[in-house]
């Protein structure tokens, strides 16, 4: 009789150790593109500026979020066979939402990001966190590895943005209320003065423009977060 | 058929999907461990392309458009239709390549479902809506596209194979240099921008 009754009074916290390590895994051990290798397609593409990025983080962990929470809810229901298209429809569903409202709120960043919100879509970390963690997993810790996976994604996509935007262009968050000039000349810039702000010799990094500087950052990321993080060498 | 030409010139190596856009990266990366796999790959990718593209295009057109089948906009399904079209022709192609070719169905393995995730297909089929291709350039650019997704990831495979033993600091072997390599090859392919491909239309 005591131990059923203790058996039942033992439930699983809501917000427990278990739960903070889905949260913060992804962060860093075991974050979507630098130790899992998912979602690099569109990274890429989209963090010439930091802005347009922040935005692209943020549709990415809405829709992982939302497509983690009902593939959860429903997968009792789908059979085996058809659970690709199943989960294709669940995600692109939410992809349709995430840019009809982007078209609505913020027209010239979505015409910046143009096809690579539809390729969310085939985005490998949803499908794959679908795949490997949803089909199998309650609501509620689906949601929380949906978050640290679309943060964990956010993350790179922001930092190699940042490098990006300041060495190629100069500049941060441009395009957005809160536009900063950082470095070099300002009389290249929208902005008609011609005193620099800081180390006014300094040119635009045109390579930094260029979509392969973000494969030189990611690169160089992984190479330092290997060297601080020992047991991830040699996984690839 | 000169403009078809310049198209399938552009989409291989030009406008590169692999290169220029970054797209399919993650089959990419994690594929081009060995020459034999990579090359395998590169041909579903090129016929799976050279397929969805016209049928994707007739779906827009006759389908999707408003002045298609239904007489209005439904271009807000372009998402789930495009996808659900890319999910069953890669079922229904490794059906028919399982049935008259089983050396090439055991050769291609598990590469064949993997494509329906590839980026750069669904990519290919939006660029063709944004670009505002006809039939037979839709044709041109998913061959073409193909054919520089295959070109891109028999190289990086073969340098990969190369690589090995080289004496490479440690945090940065496999994945690290993957990415390092890439960039080098996106650097390099880019000098083909300067070719006019106007020189093919005479």
């Amino acid at each position: 009789m005591a131990e059923t009754a203790t058996e039942k009074k033992v439930r699983e916290p809501l917000f427990g150790p278990k739960e903070r390590k889905l949260l913060t895994d992804p962060l860093n051990d075991n974050n979507p593109i630098t130790v899992q290798v998912l979602g690099v397609c569109s990274a890429l593409a989209v963090t010439s500026l930091v802005y347009p990025s922040i935005v692209m983080a943020i549709s990415v962990v809405f829709v992982i979020t939302f497509a983690n929470l009902f593939t959860s809810l429903l997968r009792n229901l789908i059979p085996n066979e058809v659970r690709m298209i199943v989960q294709l429809v669940i995600i692109a569903f939410l992809v349709t939402m995430v840019e009809l409202t982007l078209q609505y709120l913020n027209y010239p960043v979505y015409k910046q990001l143009s096809v690579y919100i539809g390729l969310i879509i085939t985005n490998c970390i949803v499908m794959g966190r679908l795949e490997a963690f949803a089909m199998g997993s309650k609501p509620w810790k689906s949601i929380l590895d949906g978050l640290g996976n679309g943060i964990g994604y956010g993350i790179i996509l922001v930092v190699v943005a940042f490098f990006r935007e300041l060495f190629g262009k100069g500049s941060l968050f441009a395009g957005s209320p809160i536009e900063l000039k950082i470095i070099g000349n300002t009389s290249d810039y929208m902005i008609n003065t011609t005193e620099s702000v800081l180390f006014g010799w300094y040119t635009n990094n045109n390579l930094m423009v260029l979509p392969v500087a973000a494969m030189f950052i990611i690169g160089v990321y992984i190479w330092i977060q290997r060297t601080r993080n020992k047991k991830l060498v040699d996984i690839s | 058929m000169g403009e078809f030409i310049n198209t399938f010139i552009k989409a291989a190596f030009i406008e590169n999907l692999l290169l220029a856009y970054f797209l399919g990266m993650c089959s990419f990366l994690a594929v081009s461990k060995s020459v034999k796999t990579a090359i395998g790959l590169g041909f579903a990718v090129i016929f799976v392309l050279g397929i969805t593209m016209p049928i994707n295009w007739l779906i827009n057109e006759y389908l999707l458009s408003e002045a298609g089948v239904f007489g209005m906009d439904l271009t807000f399904l372009r998402f789930i239709l495009f996808i659900a079209v890319i999910a069953s022709m890669v079922q229904l192609v490794e059906m028919v390549v399982e049935k008259f070719s089983p050396s090439l169905y055991a050769a291609l393995g598990i590469f064949l479902p993997l494509i329906t995730v590839n980026c750069a297909i669904l990519g290919g089929s939006l660029f063709m809506v944004s670009r505002e291709y006809t039939l037979g350039n839709a044709v041109a650019f998913g061959l073409g596209g193909g054919v520089g997704w295959f070109l891109a990831i028999v190289a990086l495979a073969a340098i990969r194979e190369k690589i090995r033993y080289s004496n490479v600091p440690a945090p940065l072997r496999g994945l690290g240099m993957a990415f390092l390599l890439t960039g080098l090859m996106g650097l390099a392919f880019m000098s083909l921008m300067g070719i006019d491909p106007a020189i093919f239309l005479d």
